[in-house]
């Protein structure tokens, strides 16, 4: 992939938390109009990968470019209008918590629009039904359970019509039924409206069935990718560890500690 | 030389903390002109903070007027200038307690309400989802909150010295006796515009004190419960200590 093709281009990303190095020399492309995936272990800095994307943590080094802009060297305005282009789906779902569900999503064209009450609300229940919730208009978000304020926020994140969609563990702590949704309409946002979608996760069987790339993040750098099938018949020991959900290997099952014996036979206590 | 070392890294995390929340203090006043024209937003937040902290102002100053009135009674009976009682409590209402017990509420009701409420909305990643929607949070959610409590602050400290004025007429002139003509003629007399003016600026600045603190340490809380709950409890007490200290020294220079 050349980077003229990309609309994530990642060089030499150094970033390090509480003295801790998190990604150290990290190149990664995403390509565009595709549905990829990033997965990796837990605390391998995913999530913390789409913030440095979406300029909500700053890079120490390296360039993050994002349809072309340095986003290391965004502030401000600037900063606001490249995220405009953009639409991340929390974990939580981050609904406001004060608004009903239509106005949650409205909230991004009330902001940002002078639109007439008729337009917004033309568009609020065709966002609604998209994802199958025009009838929870006007629910609060308290009323709602984890699938279906997953998929407000979706609605809340396309109204604005974003060429970048960004889901932040779109999948966790789903039933079987939202979990099938959420899938869905990740590939049909993107296929319909023509994103490119950026999801972390690390549910790879389900992922596989909607990613076009899969990348994986290991050690601060991508140690793998492909599409899911080039991934799944991938022979390294991290991939076949992660991807068969095995409980040892490179991640090792142990954290880091002193000889077993050793410490067993010492008096004090640790 | 640890415990020398430990004032010495406590007073600089002190005057840290002074210099991040002045900053911010700056920061939410340049914003103000942008917040003004979306006044529905304010006028919520008079709501959240003002209306809602009304009953207790009102329950509060009845009491501590019925006190004032019932000491003041006791007190001013010795010299024989019982009559005094309405320009005694009055002044004492409207230059002092007014503004320091409503400041003492208002960070217990409202000041907490705010801190927990942005702490929550950081935990939740509802801050974080507004800046992915290119909406500054501070300027959508922390100035309308700040300006709703320094609005609401020197109103409320009016109820408060009206219904504590009221509560000291009802003990001095309802029940001890007091001569209603003289309690009201005395605090009219008494009382000058000076008093008042004394009472509004401290409300207003321990209004500036409480708002900002609270909206400060809910939006820079640690969001996990545990952090939400500490600054809530931040809140309260350094606003406490600021109200009486900055009492201090604004009853010093308006003296």
């Amino acid at each position: 992939m050349t980077a003229s093709t990309s609309i994530v281009e990642i060089r030499n990303l150094h970033y390090a938390a509480s003295g801790r190095p998190i990604f150290a020399g990290l190149d990664l492309d995403i390509a565009p109009g595709r549905v990829t995936t990033i997965l990796g272990p837990s605390g391998t800095g995913k999530t913390t990968l789409l913030r440095l994307i979406t300029g909500q943590v700053r890079a120490d080094s390296g360039t993050i470019r994002v349809d072309g802009e340095d986003v290391r060297t965004l502030r401000g305005d600037s900063l606001y209008a490249l995220r405009r282009r953009m639409g991340m789906l929390f974990q939580s779902g981050a609904l406001l918590t004060d608004l009903s569900v239509f106005e949650n999503v409205a909230f991004p064209l009330r902001e940002h629009t002078d639109l007439p009450e008729r337009l917004i609300r033309m568009l609020v229940l065709m966002k609604l039904q998209a994802v199958g919730l025009r009838g929870a208009a006007s629910l609060m978000p308290q009323e709602l359970s984890g699938g279906m304020a997953r998929r407000v926020a979706l609605a809340r994140a396309i109204v604005m019509d974003p060429e970048i969609l960004i889901y932040d563990e779109p999948l966790a702590g789903l039933d079987p039924i939202s979990l099938g949704m959420i899938l869905r309409l990740i590939r049909r946002m993107n296929d319909a409206l023509g994103l490119t979608s950026i999801v972390v996760s690390h549910d790879v069987k389900e992922m596989s069935t909607v990613a076009d790339d899969m990348l994986l993040l290991s050690g601060g750098k991508v140690v793998a990718q492909g599409t899911p099938a080039e991934l799944k018949s991938n022979s390294s020991d991290i991939v076949r560890q992660f991807v068969g959900g095995l409980a040892d290997g490179p991640v090792p099952f142990h954290y880091p500690a002193p000889d077993y014996f050793h410490e067993l036979l010492e008096r004090e206590a640790p | 030389m640890t415990l020398l070392s430990e004032l010495r890294m406590g007073l600089a995390q002190t005057l840290a903390k002074l210099g991040a929340m002045s900053w911010f203090l700056v920061r939410l006043i340049a914003l103000v002109p942008r917040a003004l024209p979306r006044f529905g937003l304010i006028v919520q937040q008079i709501f959240n903070s003002g209306t809602q902290s009304i009953v207790i102002i009102m329950l509060s100053g009845l009491f501590v007027g019925m006190v004032l009135g019932l000491q003041g009674f006791q007190l001013l009976q010795r010299f024989g200038s019982a009559e005094a009682l309405g320009v005694a409590a009055a002044i004492g209402l409207v230059k002092e307690l007014g503004p320091v017990v409503t400041g003492l509420l208002f960070a217990g009701r409202a000041g907490t309400a705010l801190a927990s409420e942005l702490g929550l909305m950081g935990a939740t990643d509802q801050l974080s989802a507004m800046e992915m929607m290119a909406v500054d949070p501070v300027q959508r959610v922390v100035v309308p909150r700040f300006i709703g409590g320094v609005l609401s602050m020197p109103l409320l400290a009016a109820i408060f010295s009206v219904i504590g004025i009221y509560g000291a007429q009802l003990v001095g002139v309802q029940i001890m006796g007091v001569d209603s003509g003289s309690f009201w003629s005395q605090m009219r007399a008494g009382v000058q515009g000076r008093d008042i003016t004394e009472g509004i600026v401290k409300s207003c600045i321990f209004g500036v004190a409480c708002s900002l603190i609270a909206v400060y340490e809910g939006y820079y809380a640690v969001p996990t419960a545990e952090g939400i709950g500490r600054a809530t409890t931040r809140t309260v007490v350094t606003s406490a200590v600021i109200v009486l200290f900055l009492d201090y020294l604004l009853t010093s220079a308006f003296l």
